[in-house]
């Protein structure tokens, strides 16, 4: 039983990874060589199907708003939409009409990838193991990871998205000329404390994007794991599922709503001037 | 959990997905958001303006109503006026058209009687000759002694 749960753990954590080798396109154990070079087809699918639905959907909306009785949908992203814009502007001041759209497709993006936290555990990878046994394919080596927000490469890849805008506005906003002395005049303003201000505030610039990463991450793995985990406790796990399903109520909307805020506070910052 | 190639895909998409949501997705959102917000404010203000109209024209009622009981009281009170001058022109004209019947009742009365006493004159006259003459038992010389009975006549 022991070693039987920890594999189910193991295949549960594994994402379906994929990679060219010299033999052609190869899955999963073949892939361990690969290095950098593999993708994690699982975490792609789930997150771009995601990321169209809530596109599609709010471009539908988009398509038909009207300006009088609107519909059930239509109130319902209005809602969201307000209450991004309404966040937005409360914390953003400057002109940027980048800012909001940004905010928007993070919230409703994360939001819906944590949401697959909600997908009971053995759903997908069944469903998939069943089509990977009619395409010949041993169930045990089909993996399929349907949290994308539980993989570190798609968190960082928000992050990192994130990042690079902090810097191109903070370049933009304040010149390179600008944004070098606040990396280096700062928190002391004075010309001997420059090595020193310059290697704190990297770490506070680079420290951003990092948590923001690691946060989103750390909290729907975590969550994740602790759903593998009462899946294999047997018939208890029903009351003890539903249970860590409804805390996941908070949990889910709540790091979504917190990596829209930060965002929004990490440009605002990059748009102003000390 | 290694970081590989998925890390760069995601931020293709990741930037796809913002700038498609900057282009077609916000700005028909918002513009509808706040074209809507404009209606109601618009609604909200015309409303308001409805109503301040609407105090308006109540007491403009109000103002016409009371003017209007003012002038039918006006014109009872000059009707009454007009009844009780009518009323006292036809007593008026009443009393001088009896004073007048009178009257000339009164002056043909008068000549009547007049007429009845010129007769009663001239009849009593003619029975005083009358008995005259039988109380003389001769005929008088009416010619002769027509001075005397005018003279009698003329005391009757």
């Amino acid at each position: 039983m022991a070693a039987d749960t920890g594999s189910y753990i193991k295949h549960h954590l594994t994402n379906a990874q994929m990679c060219s080798t010299d033999t052609g396109i190869a899955f999963n154990k073949a892939c361990e060589n690969a290095g950098f070079m593999t993708l994690n087809i699982d975490t792609l699918l789930w997150s771009i199907v995601l990321g169209l639905i809530f596109l599609l959907t709010f471009r539908s909306v988009a398509k038909k708003a009207t300006t009088g009785v609107p519909g059930k949908l239509q109130c319902a992203v209005e809602l969201i939409v307000g209450f991004v814009d309404s966040s937005v502007k409360e914390t953003f001041h400057g002109k940027n009409k980048m800012i909001a759209p940004l905010a928007l497709t993070i919230f409703v993006w994360v939001l819906l990838m944590n949401a697959m936290d909600w997908v009971p555990v053995d759903l997908i990878p069944t469903i998939a193991g069943v089509i990977g046994g009619f395409m010949g394919v041993d169930s045990h080596d089909v993996y399929i990871k349907s949290v994308p927000t539980t993989d570190l490469n798609m968190t960082f890849a928000l992050s990192l998205g994130v990042f690079f805008l902090v810097i191109y506005y903070s370049i933009k906003v304040k010149g390179f000329g600008g944004f070098m002395k606040e990396l280096t005049l700062q928190p002391f303003n004075h010309w001997a404390f420059i090595p020193v201000n310059f290697i704190l505030e990297t770490v506070t610039l680079l420290a951003r994007p990092l948590s923001l990463a690691l946060r989103l991450f750390g909290n729907l793995y975590a969550g994740e794991l602790i759903f593998i985990l009462i899946a294999t406790i047997g018939l208890f796990q029903l009351p003890v599922h539903f249970l860590w399903a409804a805390f996941h109520l908070l949990v889910i909307p709540l790091q979504a709503f917190i990596f829209m805020m930060l965002t929004i506070v990490y440009l605002s910052l990059a748009h102003e001037d000390h | 959990m290694n970081i590989n190639l998925t890390l760069i895909g995601e931020l293709i998409a990741f930037v796809v997905f913002v700038m498609f949501c900057m282009k077609f997705v916000w700005p028909p959102i918002m513009a509808a958001i706040e074209d809507r917000q404009k209606v109601i404010a618009d609604g909200l203000a015309a409303s308001e303006r409805a109503a301040k109209d609407l105090e308006l024209a109540q007491d403009n009622a109000k103002a016409q109503l009371k003017e209007a009981k003012a002038q039918a009281a006006e014109i009872v009170d000059g009707a009454k006026k007009r009844e009780t001058q009518m009323i006292e022109e036809a007593a008026g004209k009443a009393i001088a058209e009896r004073d007048k019947i009178i009257a000339s009742g009164h002056a043909e009365i008068e000549s009547e009687r007049h007429r009845a006493r010129e007769e009663l004159r001239k009849q009593v006259a003619v029975l005083a000759v009358a008995g005259a003459e039988k109380i003389l038992e001769r005929s008088i010389d009416a010619a002769a002694h027509s001075d005397i009975l005018d003279k009698l006549v003329a005391e009757l």
